[in-house]
């Protein structure tokens, strides 16, 4: 417990903690976490993971729900006590600097939590004023932000009518107000329609581009490959591989993926046997069967050759989809 | 234990015991922005708020104090030695406090533990769970007193406020208000539905609103219901309200009626930072 004679650092405001927008860190990591455990009564939520967070880039946590994405997320963001282990978050420890943590955060939570009673503009005031920013501070930024959500013409609505894409934006654009050092978005796009989820991708890369570091989780394995710089793939409570999305594929999984789906499940079960020694793996799940290969069209020849008809055949590039599938034999949406 | 140290808004720096009272001023100072949050919004909406909070006591203040009052006087001469519009409007002020505490203590608090997360949000900033609750029960508080103020006022000038300490008696309504919404609000806090919330309402607050000595003395309750009533906080809250209102109170009725309702308060407050805790920060 040496973290305990610590002197807390000074609860900085808001307002000077990115001046200059670099990290007073330098380069050590915005967050380290070394054996970081979660329990709730007997059930271990998180169980024992080491990960850090490098100043400026994107970092993903996906897994399946359940994998324990939120409630990594919720000890970082100083709302869950650590139950064990060591967390380090912008240099301070959770355990006693939260608020101090906290005025440095801007927080996306899985379910939009806006107020409802507010109109847009005041959400982003009154937000602005739990940080304990000024009034003049806060209006100065909220219509630099309403812009960047492309909501400036609802800034007089109430939060109710604005489309799931925009209640989403406009929580990410409450979670500026404070600039902070550290984005944590959780399942930022889930539920969104795919036009807003691109448009939300866009202005995640815009604050990317900023410098502004994220720390996502996901059950989407396109949107880890699209945003994440780097990753961890988490099962269980435990990280089960990390890596950017290029390596981790390049480690766990072949070059390309055949897919054969069959009629019916009765014609799958009997080409399994069959298509052994095709590959390098071969991985039935429940609609189709996957052949993991290096040279995917050689492999849908051989298949032709052994006499088998699926129903269709695809050939495809490996995804993160397939590196969660062959380290924990499920898939991601199970 | 694991809660105390675990508690971020705590801030255990070293000899965080011996702390000197400027530094836990500024600690407390924090939860003003959340009562801000509802004082921005009643300003836009004051005019039907004070509408609803005064408009509802002035009703029972002339049916009650005016129009049976005179019935009561006609036939009794008094009650309790007052007449009855002095002996019930302190008790009308001292009731509505209770009943808008009890309105802002149930639903607005699931909301914003449960069904908007109002309270997380606030708890994802510096903002500690336990700050969270102290600001909301502090703004309660505040419109009960700006109610309560405007209540007296209206009342002296119907001649219902004989004793000058009358200018206390909002302060008292308020603090027995508060009596009322410090612990609710930790209630509802902990709670997954609003199931129990009309039972609340019908058999704890409306039966006080109307046998805690508000509109007649509590010696006129069955023996085995008057130790009862005195126990509740309304009734200490109305004896303080009428003390102050009449000018009859002893100095030894005020400190014991206002350390009751601080005790409650405590109690209150104790209990709303563990369970704004826990729902908010498990």
């Amino acid at each position: 417990m040496s973290a305990r004679s610590d002197a807390p650092r000074d609860a900085r405001s808001a307002i000077d903690a990115r001046a200059g927008g670099v990290s007073p860190n330098g380069s050590s990591p915005l967050i380290a976490a070394r054996g970081l455990t979660k329990r709730f009564g007997s059930y271990v939520a998180v169980d024992g993971v080491d990960f850090d967070v490098q100043p400026g880039e994107v970092f993903g946590f996906l897994g399946p729900n359940g994998a324990g994405k939120t409630t990594t997320m919720r000890m970082i963001a100083c709302v869950s006590p650590v139950t064990g282990g060591d967390l380090s978050v912008l240099g301070m420890d959770p355990r006693h600097d939260g608020p101090a943590i906290r005025s440095r955060l801007g927080v996306v939570p899985q379910e939009d939590n806006l107020d409802t009673e507010l109109t847009v503009w005041d959400n982003l005031l009154i937000y602005g004023r739990y940080f304990g920013l000024p009034v003049p501070v806060i209006r100065e930024r909220a219509a630099e932000l309403l812009a960047f959500a492309r909501l400036d013409d609802r800034r007089d609505s109430k939060v109710d009518p604005l489309s799931g894409g925009m209640k989403r934006r406009l929580t990410i654009a409450r979670a500026l107000v404070n600039r902070p050092d550290l984005v944590l978005l959780d399942e930022p796009t889930t539920g969104l329609d795919p036009q807003a989820r691109h448009l939300l991708w866009e202005r995640l890369y815009r604050l990317k581009r900023e410098g502004v570091t994220l720390v996502i989780t996901t059950h989407y394995m396109d949107e880890a490959e699209q945003l994440c710089d780097r990753l961890v793939i988490m099962d269980e409570g435990r990280i089960v591989a990390e890596g950017s999305p290029r390596q981790l594929i390049d480690r766990h999984s072949t070059r390309e993926v055949v897919e054969l789906r069959f009629a019916l499940p009765e014609q799958q079960d009997a080409a399994v046997p069959e298509l052994e020694g095709l590959g390098a793996r071969i991985e039935p799940v429940a609609d189709r069967v996957l052949i993991y290969t290096d040279r995917g069209d050689d492999t849908v020849a051989a298949v032709t050759e052994r006499g088998m008809h699926p129903e269709s055949v695809l050939v495809r590039r490996s995804s993160l989809e397939d590196v969660f599938l062959l380290l924990t034999g499920r898939s991601l949406d199970e | 234990m694991s809660d105390a140290v675990a508690d971020p808004a705590v801030g255990r720096a070293p000899g965080a015991g011996t702390r000197a009272l400027p530094a836990r001023l500024t600690h407390a100072l924090p939860m003003l922005r959340v009562a801000e949050r509802e004082a921005r919004i009643w300003g836009r909406l004051w005019h039907t708020s004070l509408l609803t909070g005064v408009l509802m006591p002035l009703l029972f203040l002339g049916a009650m104090g005016v129009g049976l009052g005179d019935l009561v006087d006609d036939n009794s001469g008094s009650v309790a030695g007052l007449d009855y519009l002095v002996f019930v409007a302190p008790g009308i002020l001292a009731a509505t406090a209770l009943q808008a505490a009890s309105g802002d203590s149930l639903w607005p608090v699931m909301a914003g533990i449960k069904w908007v997360k109002s309270f997380h949000a606030a708890a994802a900033t510096p903002l500690s769970p336990g700050q969270v609750f102290g600001g909301w029960v502090t703004w309660t508080t505040a419109r009960l007193l700006i109610n309560a103020t405007l209540f007296v006022i209206v009342a002296a000038l119907l001649g219902g406020v004989p004793s000058w300490w009358g200018v206390l008696a909002p302060l008292a309504a308020a603090l027995g208000g508060l009596a009322f919404a410090a612990p609710l609000t930790a209630y509802s806090a902990a709670q997954d539905s609003d199931l129990s919330f009309p039972i609340i309402m019908r058999l704890a607050v409306v039966p006080m609103f109307l046998f805690s000595g508000t509109f007649f003395p509590v010696d006129q309750l069955p023996d085995w219901l008057e130790p009862l009533a005195r126990l509740t906080p309304l009734w200490h809250a109305v004896e303080l309200c009428r003390g102050a209102t009449t000018g009859s109170i002893t100095l030894v009725g005020a400190i014991g009626h206002t350390a009751f309702l601080l005790a409650i308060v405590g109690l209150g407050c104790w209990a709303g930072t563990r369970t704004f805790r826990s729902r908010i920060a498990p």
